[in-house]
């Protein structure tokens, strides 16, 4: 009795998870303007839709920059303190390396309004897509420094001093050895911050300026009821997007962890 | 320069406040097996890294076949080290890891090759050049990381605890091939350890060490039989100590009253230190516990009561509690294939001579 209503609860818990998500595909399939059951029939309109509008174009371009550039900054960042963390000691250590991974906690309209008030009260900087990577290497950073912390962890010290040992300089031991190991956990910080990036709305909403990204376009097209199947057909592309983006990472983390030959302790998925 | 392949000269090592060596100074002969043995903590695996490179010292002088080695950067010295997690990259195979040290060398690809065959065969793993490091054992990548610090003919090969993470039996294996392979190769091997019996059983010389200090530079017999501290004699082997009291002293030797033994005569190289302390020192198996027998000839005998007995199979030693004193001797035997063992609250008779004991004066 009580397993099966531990059952009926895990797939409660699942629907409410992912039904929202479900009506995604299906509504972005569905030959009506109205967003409604009874599902009206098949049609691949608004995917073709979204081809011809440049708008929709040029938030993209925005987004996919933004990501890309977020991605590399965090990540390079995250290398920084991660091999800060594992391979040396430095006074009030533990401080630091807890208030980097602040933002992790830190509400994002926050984060949105005190950059905008510093960056248009204080520094006089207008808006662009630098200020969106500005706000979201801040929120990206800790992720990736939490993931190549595992990463840079797990490797033995001693391996960088075998290598020294046998006549490489620090530098190149590091890059002979270190970075081929801890490769899996860059692509998978990447790819988290890139996803992170892509898909975040409020800091991009305050910093955007005039150049929307991908979500504050989306935002911008609530507006118009008719245009609804057609954030749906984007909104389906999004999440398709994301969960490959995730998944790579993933499978990349499990890798770092088993050439490391280093135990799995959990992970963003 | 053979009698002195590392010079080290008053060396010092602080951490901060901590003071890890104290004034080291050291020779050791090209060619030899050494090892620094001493309880954790005593500062012989900071010599050794200091040795490697790996520390810098505070102060204080050390010379490789030489050369002043301060200042020189660890992959710039004529020493390979194994460590103590062997440190084999995992994402290398067998051969890439052993050939490693070739990379910055001017040989040609196929040279390499044969030098990383032929590093292979000495350790005994000629064919697993083309295995996964990760997909080998533990005895075995402790052989790749053998073959990997050998392969660039060091001056001196460095050893950190290397056999520490293997089980007993494979330890003794590797014991005796190390042995093995320093007479083949006769490069000097320094060796790390906290196990007085590997250090004993591999070591030409040995080098004791306490809370940074050395106390001791001998051949393992001589560390053995003539301890240069209670201290040492404590740490290598197992001893018993009695409290003593001197009767009489001179050049020649002394006269002590010992608790349950009696007055004995010592000659001065039994004597140890020139303190104003003194206490006896016996080791288990220089006694003997009669079963009827005639003690050996310049034995002398005292009787007392067995406390308990620790069977080994080859050994068994008893506690023995002194008669008319509140001591107890650690006495050890062979154990002989029919004989008889004492059981715990028979009496013993303890034969014992007096040209084994040891006066330590602290």
């Amino acid at each position: 009795m009580r397993r099966r209503w531990l059952g009926v609860y895990a797939v409660a818990y699942l629907l409410f998870l992912y039904a929202p998500i479900l009506l995604l595909p299906l509504f972005a399939f569905n030959a009506s303007t109205i967003i409604a059951f009874p599902l009206q029939g098949f049609t691949t309109e608004w995917f073709v839709d979204l081809t011809t509008v440049s708008a929709l174009h040029d938030a993209v371009k925005n987004s996919l920059l933004i990501a890309l550039v977020t991605a590399v900054l965090s990540t390079v960042l995250g290398i920084c303190a991660a091999r800060a963390g594992a391979r040396y000691s430095f006074p009030a250590k533990s401080p630091i390396m807890g208030f980097i991974m602040v933002p992790l906690v830190l509400p994002e309209i926050i984060v949105g309004v005190s950059l905008l008030v510093l960056l248009i009260q204080i520094l006089g900087v207008s808006l662009s897509s630098l200020t969106v990577i500005l706000g979201h290497v801040l929120i990206c950073t800790p992720f990736s420094v939490s993931i190549l912390n595992t990463s840079f962890q797990s490797l033995d010290p001693a391996l960088e001093e075998a290598a020294v040992d046998l006549g490489e300089t620090p530098w190149s031991s590091f890059r002979l050895i270190v970075l081929p190991l801890v490769t899996p956990g860059l692509i998978s910080s990447f790819l988290i911050a890139f996803t992170i990036s892509f898909d975040e709305f409020i800091i991009a909403f305050f910093l955007s300026g005039v150049e929307p990204t991908l979500p504050v376009y989306i935002w911008g097209q609530l507006r118009f009821p008719q245009q609804l199947p057609v954030i749906m057909a984007l909104g389906t592309i999004l999440v398709g997007f994301s969960i490959l983006l995730l998944t790579v990472a993933e499978i990349f983390r499990r890798r770092g962890l088993a050439r490391a030959g280093a135990l799995d302790q959990g992970g963003f998925l | 320069m053979t009698d002195r392949l590392i010079s080290l000269r008053s060396v010092e090592k602080y951490y901060e406040s901590y003071h890890a060596l104290r004034g080291i100074s050291l020779d050791i002969r090209s060619g030899e097996f050494f090892s620094l043995l001493g309880p954790s903590g005593c500062g012989k695996t900071t010599l050794l890294r200091a040795i490697a490179g790996f520390e810098t010292l505070s102060s204080g002088e050390l010379l490789i076949d030489g050369t002043d080695m301060v200042g020189v950067p660890a992959n710039r010295r004529p020493t390979n080290m194994v460590f103590q997690s062997y440190a084999i990259f995992p994402h290398l195979s067998v051969a890439e890891n052993v050939g490693f040290g070739l990379r910055r060398t001017s040989q040609t690809q196929a040279e390499r090759m044969r030098a990383v065959c032929a590093a292979l065969e000495m350790v005994g793993l000629e064919g697993f050049g083309g295995r996964a490091a990760h997909a080998i054992s533990g005895g075995q990548r402790q052989r790749v990381a053998l073959a990997r610090a050998l392969i660039l003919e060091p001056k001196v090969l460095l050893l950190d605890e290397p056999l520490s993470a293997l089980d007993k039996k494979m330890r003794e294996q590797m014991q005796a091939e190390l042995r093995r392979l320093q007479r083949q190769v006769g490069i000097t091997f320094i060796l790390v350890t906290h196990d007085q019996e590997e250090a004993l059983i591999m070591s030409d010389r040995i080098a004791i060490m306490f809370d940074g200090e050395i106390a001791q530079v001998d051949p393992p017999a001589t560390l053995y039989h003539r301890p240069a501290s209670r201290r040492v004699a404590e740490f290598v082997g197992m001893m018993n100590f009695l409290p003593a009291e001197i009767k009489a002293q001179d050049d020649q030797g002394a006269t002590v009253d010992v608790a349950g033994l009696g007055q004995v005569k010592l000659s001065d190289d039994q004597i140890i230190g020139n303190g104003p302390g003194a206490e006896i020192g016996v080791r288990p198996e220089t006694m003997s516990l009669l079963s009827g027998e005639a003690p050996p000839d310049g034995s002398r005998v005292m009787s007392g009561k067995v406390d308990d007995r620790a069977y080994y199979g080859d050994m068994s030693f008893y506690q023995v509690a002194i008669e008319g004193t509140d001591q107890t001797l650690t006495v050890s035997m062979k154990n002989v294939m029919g004989g008889e063992l004492l059981n715990p609250g028979a009496p013993a008779s303890v034969a014992w001579d007096p040209r084994a004991l040891l006066l330590f004066r602290a």
